[in-house]
């Protein structure tokens, strides 16, 4: 298959990149790994007159701490993250992520900033990054800001990127002691979008008692669904099987997810809601265990 | 539409083309240098039969664009053999059967050749999970999975 015809650009400086953005607008799109891009190019799902390649601007690919927080370049591939002994050590919801996108050879080009740009609700950084209460700081002709990820996901591949701004970073505050984080997904077979997926990051606090929860699911629904009915009832409370069965209920039942090949919405409801326990048991695990 | 010159180094040695920006990395390899040794399998990104390594790294090479290997080292499964002697995960799959109808076998041996250069003892779990993007309708995986240990076991045996 072949894409239709378009223009290449491949601006060296992110200023250069954003003036590209800035003259076509609309009909530029910003190619960082190009795994979800290309193959939507290429079925003509999807079309733009001009693709500016972010892949030979320096200094965007790192995953560093820095202030509080956790920086990850927006350029940084999956498979960087994969193998970073930082993210293993420290933020398992993320090594647990990276860990099941895609298959290993599209990890090699694919990019966390992408991932979450991308706007699809199928891909799995968006709820591991909404879990975790990411901030994502976008690039554009008016400077840099920073946008909360509650607030980035407006819709079906539908986010608050301006079309002149580029996802230059993302950033996941650093986790106080005693916490821990897990990403539990069923898919039919390496390489497939999530057939219901969850994450979870928690911190415990006095007694062993939840002092902070996030959690999150993949695709159920057009956007990554925060689970907060789920967070409120754990939050203050210890996390026993049976409340972890309570909250997983009322996070399958924040889920709208639509029913095809893998599954009816009852089915998919289900698997959210059994991955969700499975993902909160792990993370009170690494969570006594950091 | 736009054309780019492109300067791409294809098993160690400098070649340039004109391509137009939607040229993708596996027709440039075929099509416009002749190497029909990468195989286009599924063309979604799925099956892995088009992996070469840009610089160094195995990539599916339908879902890069030749402009994007501009100025980049490509290897592809004809870079494997030197001097008409098979390469030892070439000669691996031969000796153990790892292919039948053999379409999958480029980008397996691609995948294979890149996983033994940073792990030079994998087990089973950590080849099949590093061939994971690669899909094989005939084999069922096993004498892949033997081909590569028995390459990893004779790149061991040489290095000592």
């Amino acid at each position: 298959m072949i894409p239709a015809a378009f223009d290449y650009h491949a601006p060296r400086t992110l200023d250069e990149a954003v003036g590209l953005l800035e003259r076509h607008g609309d009909d530029a799109k910003v190619l960082s790994g190009g795994q979800s891009l290309l193959p939507l190019l290429k079925l003509r799902l999807g079309a733009a007159g001009h693709l500016v390649d972010i892949g030979r601007i320096p200094g965007l690919e790192y995953v560093e701490e820095r202030d509080g927080w956790l920086a990850i370049g927006g350029r940084t591939r999956e498979s960087a993250l994969e193998h970073s002994d930082l993210i293993r050590g420290k933020y398992p919801l993320l090594a647990d992520t990276t860990a099941v996108i895609a298959d290993p050879l599209v990890r090699n080009l694919a990019t966390v900033g992408g991932n979450l740009a991308h706007g699809d609700p199928a891909n799995d950084h968006p709820a591991a990054m909404m879990a975790l209460g990411a901030q994502v700081v976008a690039t554009g002709p008016r400077g840099t800001r920073t946008i909360a990820i509650d607030d980035f996901f407006l819709g079906l591949f539908q986010t608050a990127l301006e079309p002149d701004e580029i996802l230059t970073e993302i950033r996941v505050p650093q986790p106080p002691p005693r916490s821990g984080g897990a990403y539990r997904k069923l898919e039919r077979k390496v390489g497939d979008f999530a057939t219901a997926a969850a994450a979870v990051q928690v911190t415990l606090g006095t007694g062993g008692k939840v002092e902070r929860v996030g959690i999150a699911l993949t695709n159920a629904g057009a956007t990554p669904i925060r689970a907060a009915a789920a967070e409120r009832f754990l939050t203050g409370k210890k996390p026993t099987a049976e409340a972890i069965a309570e909250a997983a209920s009322l996070a399958a039942a924040a889920a709208s997810p639509t029913a095809d090949r893998r599954g009816s919405v009852e089915y998919k409801r289900a698997v959210a809601r059994v991955l969700t326990v499975r993902a909160l048991e792990r993370a009170v695990e690494r969570a006594k265990e950091s | 539409m736009a054309q780019h010159k492109i300067r791409v180094k294809v098993q160690g040695s400098e070649r340039e083309a004109e391509v137009e920006s939607r040229l993708l990395l596996v027709h440039f390899l075929r099509e416009v240098l002749g190497l029909t040794g990468t195989h286009i399998g599924c063309d979604t990104t799925h099956c892995g039969a088009c992996t070469v390594l840009l610089d160094g790294v195995p990539v599916k090479s339908c879902t890069v664009l030749a402009v994007q290997a501009d100025g980049r080292e490509v290897t592809t499964v004809e870079g494997l053999e030197k001097d008409g002697k098979l390469h030892p995960i070439q000669e691996g799959f031969w000796q153990e059967h790892g292919l039948q109808c053999g379409f999958c076998t480029p980008g397996m041996l691609m995948t294979s050749y890149a996983l033994l250069q940073h792990n030079p003892d994998p087990g089973e779990a950590e080849i099949r999970q590093a061939i994971s993007g690669n899909l094989c309708r005939c084999t069922g995986y096993v004498n892949i999975v033997k081909a590569v240990r028995y390459a990893a076991g004779k790149l061991r045996a040489a290095e000592v």
